[in-house]
């Protein structure tokens, strides 16, 4: 890319300082379509005429509504499967996803629970067992925070053979939002913990009645939320309403949602997730047990799986997250792992949630593959699929974060491969 | 002065917040916002469902293969196939010696380490139409026939909260704790 496309692209982010070539160029534009509203209203409309009811200009707008809706026009949606559906990643903007395309996984689906009638259960290795009502956990100190969630199967097909599919479909199983609730040591203080509770089950209250042992780690006695808010609002049903518990970072299973109950023991209690399912199968045949933080991950949402690219101008954005602190670069290959050069990170970046990259770039019309990798502020680099696979084999199901590549044929078409 | 007036029924209002707070704070402990419900044990044990390793949490009661086997037929088949090994949802016999071949069969038998979690599962989550239906006598038939069908417990135990805690588990040490990062 020439510097002066950089600059022009620079500029035109930042509207008040338009360089005089780019305004004579807008003026130019703004005339033609002037002269084109002009020209229709001339030849297409006649004054005894109802107005077009397209003409957002010539009909009164809509009221004011008591809860808003996207615009008619917008239908990007979740990708829904029996006991899952997926954030369509490759539509969103900024790092914020939209509740209502919060990614979803649940095991007997989503209970319909009564605020009133909810009760979060505190007891186990605790002197002073409590339950406490939705109404009373929100009169204590709160705090919020903007946090990833992911599911530990997202990305899960990477293990196998490369679909022809997109990236909402590949890795749609993480979103972020903003958290707001309790955090778990105002809890712990409440209800005096005793010395010998090392790890602390957390229960759902839906049909399966999810439950997780939590490992009680520095980093979760820091960071661990009881949850009542996402993006300003009470929880979305989906996402565990009225009450979850967030582990930034961690597993999505482990943020148990629908949250009835915190039982402090001496020892996990070795549920199903954290036995049968929820481990990392490897080629000798032993598996990985409480693996618990999301690795460093990153993938192109645009361009990506089964888009049509034109050539010429097409910026590139994608999302990197770590479950282990804040995304330190992210760099970007357009000529199939050749070079590298690294992405414009959206600031604020945040540790533990999703970080838009940004890379202007030019497709020449050329078949190519197109790469991110990403690390974070342990050092931790993303690994390639083969690295990966060296190491854990292809049994897995989960934790899978190997880097992404997306082949442009020159039909333009964009592709999942493996590279 | 204003100021002067309310100096003293100020400082009574916080005396009198300061006695009533440290009241409830002997009552639930000094972190305590006088906030949350003193429960008992017994208050709870509708909620206490959980299963530990060590057999904790497991109720009185006992069932047998014969019981579950007849038990499994009316209530599990459906999904899980008359053997187990059928399907359509989750396999649940067979599959031993298989995890570390080209095609694993993670499954009770197979893979899972601990017989307790198996009264813990059935009692939360199964059946999966019916969750928390199962009365204790039936979930130790129900496990007493599983394991029996992944040839961990013979055709004639009689299950119970001591004799199922007993039992070892064939993949009991097949899991490593989180060693990651684990590339490079
Ligand atoms: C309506 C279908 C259905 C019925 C009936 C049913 N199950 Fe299930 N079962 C499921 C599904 C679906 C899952 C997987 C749930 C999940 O993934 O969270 C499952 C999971 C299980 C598992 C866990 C398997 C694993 O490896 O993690 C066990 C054990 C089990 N069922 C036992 C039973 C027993 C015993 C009964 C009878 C009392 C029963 N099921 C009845 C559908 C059913």
């Amino acid at each position: 890319m020439s510097d002066e496309t950089r600059e022009h692209l620079e500029h035109s982010s930042r509207a008040p300082s338009v360089p005089a070539l780019n305004r004579r160029q807008l003026l130019a534009g703004g005339a033609s379509l002037l002269a084109m509203s002009v020209s229709s209203t001339l030849f297409d409309a006649h004054a005894e005429e109802p107005p077009d009811a397209r003409d957002p200009m010539r009909v009164p707008g809509a009221l004011p509504r008591s809860y808003g809706e996207r615009s008619p026009f917008e239908k990007q949606t979740r990708l829904v499967a029996p006991t899952s559906s997926t954030t369509p990643l490759q539509g969103l903007q900024g790092i914020i996803t939209p509740s209502a395309l919060h990614f979803e996984r649940h095991h007997n689906g989503v209970p319909a629970i009564d605020p009133t009638r909810h009760r979060l259960l505190i007891h186990g290795l605790v002197d002073h067992p409590l339950f406490f009502t939705l109404e009373e956990l929100m009169r204590l100190p709160s705090a919020s925070r903007i946090a990833f969630v992911e599911c530990s199967g997202n990305s899960r097909d990477g293990w196998g053979e490369a679909r022809d599919v997109t990236v909402q479909s590949l890795h749609g199983l993480t979103s972020t939002s903003e958290w707001t609730g309790v955090r778990l040591s105002t809890l712990l203080d409440t209800v005096h913990v005793q010395r010998e509770a090392t790890w602390m089950l957390a229960e759902g209250s839906d049909a399966a009645a999810l439950a997780r042992s939590v490992p009680l780690t520095d980093e979760v006695l820091n960071e661990a939320m009881v949850c009542y808010g996402q993006n300003g609002e009470p929880l979305w049903p989906e996402q565990g309403y009225p009450l979850r518990l967030l582990l930034p970072g961690f597993e999505g299973n482990i943020n148990v949602k629908w949250l009835r109950r915190l039982k402090f023991g001496s020892a996990p209690f070795m549920t199903r997730w954290e036995t049968a399912k929820y481990t990392d199968l490897l080629p000798d045949g032993k598996a990985y047990q409480f693996s618990l933080a999301m690795e460093a991950k990153s993938v192109i949402t645009r361009p990506s799986g089964q888009q049509h690219l034109h050539p010429g101008f097409q910026e590139i954005q994608g999302l990197a997250w770590s479950g282990r602190g804040r995304i330190t670069t992210v760099e970007v290959s357009v000529d199939t792992g050749q070079t590298w050069q690294p992405a414009r990170l959206q600031e604020p970046v945040l540790p533990k949630c999703h970080t838009r990259f940004r890379l202007p770039w030019s497709w020449d019309g050329q078949e190519t593959i197109i790469q991110s990798r990403c690390l974070d502020e342990t050092g931790y680099q993303q690994p390639t699929r083969d690295e990966l696979i060296k190491v854990r084999g292809t049994h897995s199901s989960y934790h899978y974060n190997g880097i992404q590549s997306w082949k442009i044929g020159r039909d333009g078409v964009v592709r999942n491969v493996y590279a | 002065m204003p100021n002067g007036l309310w100096v003293v029924p100020v400082g009574l209002m916080i005396l009198v917040l300061s006695i009533v707070s440290a009241g409830l704070s002997a009552e639930i402990g000094d972190g305590g916002f006088g906030l949350g419900h003193p429960v008992s044990e017994s208050d709870i044990a509708t909620w206490n469902i959980d299963v530990s390793p060590d057999g904790q949490g497991l109720p009185p009661g006992q069932g047998t293969v014969t019981q579950g086997a007849q038990l499994y037929a009316m209530k599990c088949a459906s999904c899980h196939g008359p053997t187990g090994k059928e399907g359509p949802n989750d396999v649940l016999v067979g599959g031993q010696g298989s995890l570390r071949t080209a095609k694993p069969l993670k499954t009770i038998g197979s893979y899972w380490p601990y017989a307790t979690t198996l009264y813990d599962y059935l009692r939360r989550a199964m059946p999966f139409t019916a969750p928390q239906s199962l009365k204790p006598g039936d979930i130790y038939a129900l496990v007493a026939w599983l394991l029996n069908q992944n040839q961990i417990i013979a055709e004639d135990t009689i299950l119970d909260a001591h004799s199922l805690s007993k039992i070892e588990m064939p993949n009991r040490n097949g899991f490593i704790p989180d060693p990651r990062p684990d590339i490079h």
